[in-house]
């Protein structure tokens, strides 16, 4: 039994896989329409997340499967006091596989000891989002034709976004990366993750805070959202949220063929009138993010 | 200064100088009740000064908690007065219940019966991270 917690727990011929399984996906989603009959996801989200939780059932209802859960903790036994690892034993004896979204980093992994169904990390706190990562790949797959020989520019939060971490480390193992990192200096991207992963593995990388200095050589631009969630001063982020707003005007001397993309839910760190733009990816992204959800589960039970 | 020599028991040398009370803390050697001397600052070829635990009993004791604090660390068994073994330690590759995470956002810190089981994920900077939320130890 295969869990997913980390993007890492899958080699780079597991994220091929799952991405061609999810172009086949779109390009003949009925020939999916049955694959999952007779199963049950179980999305255990002891947070809100709205789009995550939809994606995921999404993707179940997809392959003819079904779902069951809960949205927020206090509609769980944890807000009893149960463990994760007592609700998980418990769930997995009425579904197939669980989708855990939980504000405690490291709650997902616990869970995969404890269950007798596959685990699906939907998000631990600041910390892992692989589902995320996998959307993300998908949509720079279907965007560029390739992994490789990429500039990839991260804006906005880069200390706290889990998503900008967990792309660096997956981009880490393709050929010919550089990473442009644009934040303000309260929010730099931590230097464990420049240490463990950009310089371990030899990527060439630049700071910046000036996002339109860097913008010409950007083949893909990963704009973040500052979250209030992970600031414990609510004056620290009232101060950073607007750091960086991305309008047509700075999109001027980007590339054509530039690709935008953004985990979402976005505030105002982009404006609306950049989503006419084609270069805009941000929605096509959350389109992806159903089809390598149901690539995932598919792999995940066994079913091919 | 003459500290006598022990028949049956450990002597554990080549701790740093200043480490011993945190060894001597980590390894519950408080709760002994036989006789356990802590020599600090004794000049040492090697270290310059070093600290030195004799403990006048055979325990079984946790090498990776010795081996996290202080690999260069060695320990010799003593028996009927004789060294029977000396052994080095290394870095542990992971250490369960010897530290605890300190990040308030880590599972660990509302399921407190999980056992608090770090990782070694760089040796030459002796960096371990916590198994469930990777936080480096100590941060």
């Amino acid at each position: 039994m295969r869990s997913l917690i980390d993007i890492l727990d899958l080699s780079t011929e597991e994220i091929n896989d799952l991405v061609s399984t999810a172009a086949d996906i779109i390009a003949d989603p009925a020939a999916y329409a049955h694959k999952c009959d007779g199963k049950i996801l179980a999305t255990l989200f002891f947070e809100p997340s709205t789009r995550t939780r939809l994606s995921f059932e999404s993707a179940m209802l997809s392959l003819g499967g079904k779902t069951l859960g809960f949205s927020e903790a206090s509609s769980s036994s944890a807000a009893k006091g149960e463990s994760v690892a007592d609700t998980v034993r418990t769930v997995s004896c009425y579904s197939d596989i669980i989708a855990m979204r939980h504000p405690k980093e490291g709650a997902p992994l616990v869970a995969a000891a404890h269950s007798m169904v596959p685990v699906i990390n939907a998000g631990d706190g600041g910390h892992n989002h692989p589902t995320q990562t996998l959307t993300d790949l998908l949509t720079i797959h279907s965007e560029k034709g390739r992994f490789n020989s990429l500039t990839v520019g991260f804006c906005g939060d880069l200390k706290f976004g889990r998503t900008v971490h967990s792309l660096i480390n997956a981009l880490s193992r393709y050929e010919d990366i550089k990473i442009v990192l644009i934040s303000p200096d309260e929010l730099k991207l931590p230097s464990y993750v420049k240490k463990d992963v950009l310089l371990r593995e030899n990527i060439p990388y630049t700071q910046t805070t000036d996002l339109e200095a860097v913008m010409p050589e950007l083949d893909i631009l990963y704009m973040t959202r500052v979250q209030r969630e992970r600031f414990f001063n609510e004056e620290d982020y009232l101060r950073l949220k607007d750091s960086y707003i991305l309008t047509p005007e700075k999109l001027v001397n980007a590339k054509p063929d530039l690709s935008i993309l953004h985990p979402l839910p976005r505030v105002n760190e982009i404006s609306v009138a950049v989503d006419k733009d084609p270069r805009a990816a941000y929605f096509r992204q959350v389109r992806n993010g159903r089809f390598i959800r149901m690539a995932l589960i598919m792999k995940l039970l066994g079913i091919n | 200064m003459v500290i006598d020599a022990i028949k049956n028991g450990i002597v554990i040398d080549h701790i740093a100088a200043g480490k011993a009370m945190e060894l001597y803390q980590t390894l519950g050697l408080g709760r002994l009740d036989c006789t356990v001397a802590i020599l600090k600052n004794v000049p040492s070829q090697k270290l310059g000064r070093k600290d030195i635990i004799k403990i006048d009993r055979d325990l079984n004791l946790d090498w990776d908690v010795i081996g996290y604090v202080d690999p260069n660390i060695t320990v010799n068994i003593i028996r009927d007065g004789e060294r029977v073994e000396k052994r080095l330690l290394k870095l542990p590759d992971t250490i369960t219940n010897v530290i605890r995470c300190r990040n308030p956002r880590c599972i660990t810190s509302v399921e407190q019966e999980l056992p608090q089981v770090f990782k070694l994920t760089d040796r030459a900077a002796r960096v371990y991270r916590c198994l469930y939320c990777e936080t480096q130890a100590g941060k």
